[in-house]
């Protein structure tokens, strides 16, 4: 509409913005414009990276009940955040990608997760434990979909040395490889507790008594 | 009569002998020698043993040790780490011994649809192994018809 006719549009605001948009500088010299918009250009989106990061830390994460009540109590018994070497994967090490696109775009679904925290979906325990399949059943897929792309940041194939490993770890890591499997095809609750296996696994599970 | 008076006598000597080298030892605690005021040393922490072979059983009757580590392997009513690997659905693609099928029954011999409930915290009786010593020492041998020696 805004482009179609030019003249009828001077009382409406967004119409006037367009207009001023498309007219050509007169006051201002090519020179200024591009510095200014040069640094206000790094300013933005330094800005907006700086935000994304502070979204992106464990402090961030826990700042919600349902995550510190929950699934960090969970994680702080496991070889994630206590072992030998004093190395740590905190929650986004594991749960936001590291390259930019995928990270912006989980960024984005997690507004989903904002809508739930509103709407006190897992506000209980009770109705964490009720999701916890549904849950661990979106990260189980994503991790799939991905080949456990989070997993590798730190753990390859390619650099494990079999022969260091015990002799379980040998036959499944090789058996793995060769089947094409990922992390998450058998390393499932390894950092949090387990959904109820019953309906995943039958033999794995006691199920109802 | 006298020689049963000498007798005696040697025996009272015998027992006051006796009772005070009892006496002159000090009372050892599992503490050790150190006074109840003062902080004993802790003893090295454990580690349990590494991946090996199954471990061969000293009597019939015992639950076959854990080759392995089992660190941060939950058991409870919602899953169990443990048959992830052993139960009869998984034992062929992991390659662990299988559970053993008296573990389907209940009390009453009824064989059940799955791992009895009673049977279900295999940590009960299955225990993984450190690297300690025995305490005291101890000569017991499995019997030839589990040993083959």
């Amino acid at each position: 509409m805004n482009k179609k006719n030019t003249k009828e549009c001077s009382d409406m605001i967004l119409c006037r913005i367009w207009q001023a948009l498309k007219k050509p500088s007169v006051t201002y010299s090519l020179g200024t414009l591009l510095v200014v918009g040069f640094i206000s250009g790094i300013i933005f989106w330094g800005g907006f990276n700086t935000a994304m990061e502070m979204t992106n830390n464990e402090e961030f994460c826990i700042s919600c009940h349902e995550m510190e009540d929950n699934v960090f109590q969970e994680y702080k018994q496991t070889i994630h955040y206590s072992n030998r070497t004093g190395v740590r994967a905190t929650c986004p090490d594991c749960h936001v990608p590291k390259e930019w696109h995928h990270k912006v775009v989980r960024k984005i679904q997690a507004s989903n997760e904002l809508l739930h925290k509103a709407l006190g979906s897992i506000n209980t325990r009770e109705k964490f434990e009720g999701k916890r399949l549904e849950l661990a059943s979106h990260v189980w897929k994503a991790m799939k979909d991905t080949d456990s792309r989070e997993c590798r940041n730190c753990h390859n194939f390619e650099y494990m040395d079999f022969v260091e490993q015990g002799r379980r770890a040998v036959k499944a890591h090789s058996e793995g490889l060769e089947e094409g499997k990922t992390c998450i095809d058998c390393h499932k609750g390894i950092a949090h507790e387990l959904p109820d296996m019953h309906d995943v696994d039958p033999g794995s599970s006691i199920g109802e008594i | 009569m006298m020689m049963k008076n000498i007798t005696t006598m040697l025996v009272l000597l015998a027992a006051i002998g006796f009772s005070i080298q009892a006496t002159a030892e000090t009372v050892s605690s599992l503490r050790g020698a150190t006074e109840i005021n003062q902080e004993t040393s802790a003893p090295a922490a454990k580690h349990y043993n590494k991946d090996h072979e199954p471990i061969p059983r000293d009597y019939v009757q015992q639950p076959p040790l854990i080759p392995h580590k089992i660190t941060n392997y939950r058991i409870n009513l919602k899953s169990n780490k443990c048959l992830s690997c052993h139960s009869w659905a998984n034992y062929r693609e992991s390659g662990a011994t299988k559970i053993s099928q008296t573990h389907f029954e209940s009390r009453d011999k009824n064989v059940l649809a799955n791992v009895s409930a009673r049977r279900y915290f295999c940590t009960q009786c299955h225990v993984p192994q450190v690297n300690a010593k025995p305490l005291v020492e101890n000569k017991f041998e499995p019997v030839p018809a589990i040993s083959g020696q």
